[in-house]
């Protein structure tokens, strides 16, 4: 078995070599939320490069993405949540230093099925009772939730439990970070959400905004009321203002790459990292993601060029109702 | 001289021969070697007992439950939906193509029929989320997007072949003569089809049977695309389960670090599979001696 598998990945590793000799790699992996932005960044990024420098962008989930990271497999990372205390100390392990940068903000959209007609909002209490691990096996129909509800099956879909979205959500709703039940329909491909979502009246599920911007006409947003008439009255709607105001809570958040400190003194990882803040702001635009206010990206570089490290969330994984402006003051 | 270069020729020969038949020996106790050494290791964290009693399946989650029973529910629940689809079918296309069709009918419907089973069962996987769940949508309502049903029906027709083509073999080579006895007694053509020609090639339509149920119980793509990831212990045909083989797929997809209890429940569910294939072919192979005619 052993001998097998090496020998398989020095084939591997002959193969690329012979391939991309020339070119300079920058490899990256990690969320799958974050992987639209960053791959949108990348393309443009070695379209100006001319075939300088190669980006190779992969999504094993916020958790994976940290594991191959701390080991040095990486250079960069994507992340939909800050780094937890047991990443930190694989990465100390590693003698790994990290720089954390913001790249946008996104919203966890609630999806039911657009035949639902029963739906309109949902508050944070409900979801809890659905979701926490004490549900499980037992709240298993609609009415349990609201009586008024249909006395029918209902059907959970949701994040992988390797993706920042499902820690995300789990710490927001249940108030403890990858805690959650176990028998949904859980997927690291936000498609076969979409999919399972889009077929099933009976449905309801979680992932990140961009995933629903993109299949809008299959899908239907649940508002959610918080029941903090702080953050604007009765049930909000993730809406591209709403979470800019930073008054869809508690499931915006913002997401970040982590560079490596050792990687940073690359000259191409210092090129790449200097052209994500420029476009950063009009790429995750466009792939359906809110944009940091510009001052935010200036003060990221400004960070990535004096090499500050560690996370400016001290490692605690998931921090909740993060808004923008707290952000920047962090910085 | 001559004699002697034969000679070494024959032996190369039967040597290479040899090699090759002991290579896929080798495999196979590479396999269950590598199966039962992490399986071992699985059962040293986790009893038996909570493994084949617990009624929740759920090592990915922080609340973690060991019980294989969903998984299977789930296996046997599309297994039997495909046998009802695969068996009725594949036995009355065996029998047509067996006594009534034409030989040359026979000759041009047995290899478009075989053709069903070399469609790649990642295609049978998509027609099945996208084609036959939508249709079934459209008559039940309360079907869900994923669901056992829809694949069931895909898998039976996918094992179809299976069963008719070995089913047609075996009722070919009945004798004639039996069958002119019949005819020469006043039968009908159902009547030698049903009482003369399924009986005496009962052996080899049982084992044809078995076969194909051992193929739905390890066919993966098809379960892993349109039947969901819910491990679920239900006899229902109308929600999304999760079956063996497909959990093994969510598994090896994910990011799962090898060493983790998480990575070796793949191998104590694989192994379990193995068992029940394993016995389906004893049966068929026992079925075949047991019951087989032997006509001189």
């Amino acid at each position: 078995m052993q001998w097998y598998m090496k020998s398989i990945i020095t084939v591997q590793i002959i193969f690329t070599c012979t391939i991309t000799y020339a070119a300079q790699i920058i490899k990256i992996d990690g969320s799958s939320t974050v992987y639209p932005i960053t791959e949108a960044v990348a393309e443009e990024f070695q379209k100006i490069e001319k075939g300088k420098t190669r980006v190779t962008v992969g999504i094993s989930g916020t958790g994976g993405g940290f594991k191959k990271f701390c080991n040095g497999e990486t250079d960069i990372s994507n992340a939909s949540r800050p780094i937890k205390p047991t990443e930190v100390e694989l990465c100390k392990k590693n003698s790994i230093e990290y720089i954390e940068l913001p790249v946008a903000y996104d919203g966890i959209a609630l999806m039911i099925n657009p035949k639902n007609n029963w739906v309109s909002h949902m508050t944070v209490k409900e979801l809890k009772k659905i979701w926490e691990p004490a549900a499980q096996g037992k709240i298993k129909k609609w009415n349990q939730i609201r009586t008024a509800w249909p006395d029918k099956e209902i059907h959970l879909f949701g994040a992988g439990v390797d993706s920042g979205t499902y820690d995300y959500f789990t710490e927001a709703i249940v108030g403890k970070e990858h805690s959650s039940r176990g028998d949904f329909t859980s997927s690291e491909d936000d498609n076969v959400l979409v999919q399972g979502i889009s077929t099933d009246v009976l449905s309801l599920g979680f992932f990140g905004m961009a995933y629903y911007e993109n299949n809008k006409d299959k899908l239907k947003l649940v508002g959610i009321d918080d029941e903090n008439d702080a953050n604007g009255k009765g049930p909000i709607f993730p809406t591209y203002d709403n979470i800019l105001k930073g008054i869809y809570q508690p499931l915006s958040r913002p997401i970040y790459i982590y560079l490596s400190k050792k990687s940073a003194d690359k000259s191409e990882i210092k090129r790449f990292t200097e052209f994500y803040m420029k476009s950063g702001a009009d790429l995750s635009k466009e792939v359906g993601y809110i944009a940091l206010p510009d001052k935010a990206y200036e003060l990221a570089l400004k960070r990535f060029e004096k090499r500050i490290t560690g996370s400016v969330f001290g490692g605690q994984g998931s921090q909740i109702g993060v808004k923008i402006e707290e952000l920047l003051q962090k910085e | 001289m001559y004699k002697q270069y034969q000679r070494v020729k024959e032996r190369l020969i039967e040597g290479a021969l040899f090699l090759s038949g002991l290579f896929s020996i080798f495999i196979t106790i590479g396999i269950i070697a590598v199966l039962f050494f992490e399986t071992y290791e699985f059962f040293k964290e986790v009893s038996i007992f909570e493994f084949l009693t617990d009624t929740q399946w759920t090592p990915l989650f922080s609340e973690k439950h060991f019980g294989v029973l969903p998984l299977f529910a789930g296996t046997f629940l599309t297994t039997v939906i495909a046998i009802i689809v695969a068996l009725p079918l594949g036995l009355v296309s065996a029998i047509f193509l067996s006594e009534y069709a034409p030989e040359r009918i026979r000759v041009m419907i047995k290899p478009v029929l075989e053709i069903l089973a070399a469609v790649p069962t990642v295609v049978y996987g998509y027609f099945a989320l996208l084609f036959v769940t939508p249709l079934l949508q459209t008559i039940i309502p309360d079907i869900s997007g994923f669901n056992a049903l829809s694949p069931g029906i895909v898998m039976g027709v996918m094992i179809i072949p299976i069963v008719s083509s070995l089913s047609e073999d075996a009722m070919h080579a009945v004798p004639m003569g039996l069958r002119e006895g019949a005819y020469a007694l006043g039968a009908t053509r159902l009547q030698v089809a049903t009482r003369v020609v399924v009986p005496a090639a009962f052996s080899g339509i049982a084992a044809s049977f078995i076969l194909g149920i051992s193929r739905a119980v390890g066919e993966t793509m098809i379960l892993a695309i349109a039947a969901g990831q819910q491990p679920r212990l239900t006899m229902n045909p109308f929600v999304p389960i999760e079956t063996v083989t497909a959990y093994i797929v969510q598994v090896s997809l994910g990011d799962t670090p090898t060493g983790t209890i998480e990575y070796k429940t793949i191998f104590a569910v694989g192994i379990s599979l193995f068992l029940v294939t394993f016995g389906l072919n004893v049966v068929s192979y026992w079925l075949r001696k047991r019951f087989r005619e032997v006509y001189e």
